[in-house]
């Protein structure tokens, strides 16, 4: 088997995406068991998580999500690889739905598609496996390749891929530093030729300099393989570099979708605003940075109307009855009465 | 005027099994009454090693192998456990990394403040928790009357960030070591601890000594900058110079390796290779193995630090080479 997979041609289907989310939505129950709930006479408790998420990925592209602790970017990138099924709304990938019973035998052709990469290279990788039968599981498991010179050989391109030397793959999790780590998990995640890749908070844990290394090589690697990725980060300036389109969620909403550029030069929405203008200034520029007022509210108990209006400055009576929905500005969409009304 | 805060030529040591592991090998520094030093570097720099050193709270078997701290010109490195004690919380107020664990999750927050504030200063039991009721008004915690019998756990990582600043400052100390003050906490929060710990620290008069991995928090907050690799300095000096006209090559490094919010760039700037490990630091200028300018002298000679515009920087490129070391 080639590791050049052929690379789906984007000329082909050039107006179809290849993931659709549509009104994704997804609510735990953190209630108390039953008997405390009957005997203290509590009420269920909801969390929702996320609430009509609405985007989609064309081929090749990179979207990002950003958006801080809690706000249900992980939530939604676990929905779309099909890790928690949603509540409400579906995730279209490649025209077959994640969710849709029916559809059962083209999910599973599916899934050797699609890959996940965590947040913890040190938690996602089995201590107790060497690197090349991490590297080889997903081989067997999709049975892409049987013999066992066919694994190894394979294993051995993929670790060279990643920038690893081949004799590294008879090495334990734990020999290897945190940048090596997401390595072999970027490698796992290449060993069956996937196209749509799920990235959450790659490089989080890692060194500055380790990752740009690590962000240097999942850009070539999309470049190589035409591959299209979900990008969940909270970092802005990581997002920047790495994303085509970007998403911007609080507290499980999408309140802003817009091209990367025109986001940073024309933020929209408050928060979106809010965030960028939060971002310590490394140019020296002189800038002041705001400090806003508040924290993220307890998602259980999310304020009504727009969650962002007890932060916001441009909140007025309208912000804290209705839900504004996401509506068209330029090139972006947001969800915010005063973007839609022309106050700001 | 006599620097708050000198550390000379400090030397850490861990003895293992398999000989002394030098976790940080002869650095100085100074920090000047009411300033701010940054000091950044990636993990297994001995960044937090060295704030430690300064505070006495090295876990044996490693200890301080060589060099002297010295607080307002007295030495401190060598003193008794008690004494030590005494200093710490009182002439040093510390910061650590997650608010959760440096508070005591069984006592109320405002007993923790009471406690500190007796302990350090001759205030009875209610002036000290007046004292503590105003401390968290001023590090901006709403309803401080209500909020002072509450647990650590009933309040957000960022109010329990102010409540340990809170603490931190409680006894008005002289230097404040913060080690990773914002790294737990989401970036809208940041900016407002930020704020505050340099609003803070500016008003009592506090030097502060800032340890962290993140640039753009030291571009902010500090005056100077010290940036560490494995265990030494590799470069000292403001702020602006440091992070405009980087000297050493690994600065110039770490700086391109950061993606910008106002630049594109189609690739970040890579340094080959990681940090290595105390158990195999190379020779000469650590820094030599992954270094793009390393030449003759790099793996044999180790540099000083040495004065280089506005800076000092420890690297060949700036310093003659002794010749005369080389034929040895």
């Amino acid at each position: 088997m080639s590791l050049v997979a052929p690379a789906p041609s984007a000329a082909v289907e050039p107006a179809k995406p290849l993931v659709e989310v549509k009104g994704l939505g997804r609510v735990f129950d953190v209630s108390k068991p039953w008997l405390n709930r009957v005997t203290e006479g509590l009420p269920r408790r909801l969390l929702t998580a996320a609430a009509d998420v609405t985007f989609s990925i064309g081929r090749r592209e990179t979207f990002a999500l950003v958006g801080e602790s809690g706000s249900g970017k992980s939530t939604v990138a676990k929905m779309v690889v099909g890790l928690i099924a949603p509540t409400t709304g579906e995730v279209i990938i490649d025209g077959v739905s994640m969710s849709a019973r029916r559809q059962e035998s083209e999910r599973r052709r599916l899934r050797r598609r699609i890959q996940m990469i965590f947040q913890d290279p040190y938690a996602s990788l089995n201590p107790r496996w060497r690197a090349l039968d991490i590297i080889a599981e997903p081989l067997r498991a999709f049975g892409i390749a049987q013999s066992t010179t066919q694994i190894a050989q394979r294993v051995g391109e993929l670790l060279r891929l990643v920038g690893l030397d081949p004799a590294d793959g008879t090495k334990y999790p734990h020999e290897f530093s945190g940048g090596q780590r997401q390595r072999i998990a970027i490698a796992r995640a290449l060993a069956c030729n996937p196209e749509f890749i799920v990235c959450d908070e790659p490089t989080s844990a890692l060194d500055v300099s380790v990752q740009a290394q690590i962000l240097n090589l999942m850009r070539d690697l999309q470049d190589r393989f035409g591959l299209t990725y979900l990008f969940i980060s909270h970092n802005l300036a990581v997002v920047r570099h790495m994303a085509n389109r970007i998403g911007v969620m609080y507290l499980g909403r999408l309140v802003e979708v817009a091209p990367a550029r025109e986001m940073f030069a024309r933020p929209k929405h408050p928060y979106t605003r809010m965030l960028l203008d939060a971002v310590p200034d490394l140019d020296l520029t002189g800038r002041k940075r705001k400090p806003v007022e508040g924290e993220v509210p307890n998602p259980i108990d999310p304020p009504p109307g727009c969650p962002f209006h007890p932060r916001c400055p441009s909140a007025f009576e309208r912000c804290r009855v209705e839900v504004p929905l996401p509506i068209a500005a330029g090139v972006a969409t947001v969800r915010c009465h005063a973007v839609e009304e022309g106050r700001i | 005027m006599t620097p708050v805060l000198s550390v000379q030529n400090l030397r850490v040591e861990f003895p293992t099994r398999r000989g002394v592991l030098t976790a940080i090998d002869d650095i100085s520094f100074d920090i000047a009454p009411g300033e701010v030093l940054g000091v950044v570097g990636e993990s297994g720099a001995g960044k937090s090693i060295t704030g430690t050193a300064i505070i006495g709270l090295i876990e044996p078997p490693g200890h301080i192998a060589g060099g002297q701290v010295l607080l307002r010109g007295s030495r401190i490195d060598n003193l008794p456990p008690d004494e030590m004690r005494r200093i710490r919380g009182k002439r040093i107020g510390m910061v650590f990394q997650d608010p959760l664990t440096s508070l005591n999750p069984l006592y109320r927050i405002g007993d923790q403040l009471t406690e500190t504030i007796t302990t350090h200063t001759n205030l009875s039991g209610s002036q000290a928790r007046q004292k503590a009721l105003s401390l968290l008004t001023e590090v901006g915690i709403p309803a401080p009357e209500q909020r002072i019998d509450n647990y650590p756990h009933q309040f957000s990582g960022g109010m329990r960030q102010r409540v340990v600043l809170a603490l931190a400052l409680a006894a008005e100390p002289e230097l404040v070591i913060a080690d990773e003050p914002t790294t737990a906490l989401d970036v809208s929060v940041q900016a407002q601890i930020i704020a505050l710990l340099k609003r803070l620290c500016a008003q009592h008069g506090a030097a502060v000594m800032l340890i962290t991995h993140d640039m753009g928090v030291i571009a902010e907050t500090a005056d100077r900058v010290a940036v560490m690799y494995a265990g030494r300095i590799a470069e000292i000096g403001p702020v602006r110079d440091v992070i405009k006209q980087p000297l050493h090559p690994y600065t110039k490094g770490l700086m391109g390796s950061i993606p910008s919010l106002t630049h594109d760039s189609d690739r970040l700037v890579q340094i080959p290779g990681s940090m290595p490990r105390l158990t195999a630091i190379p020779s000469g200028c650590p820094f030599h193995p992954r270094c793009p300018r390393a030449f003759t002298p790099c793996p044999t000679f180790r540099p000083e630090l040495a004065p280089e515009q506005n800076s000092q920087v420890a690297c060949w490129l700036y310093t003659p080479f002794p010749v005369a070391a080389a034929a040895e």
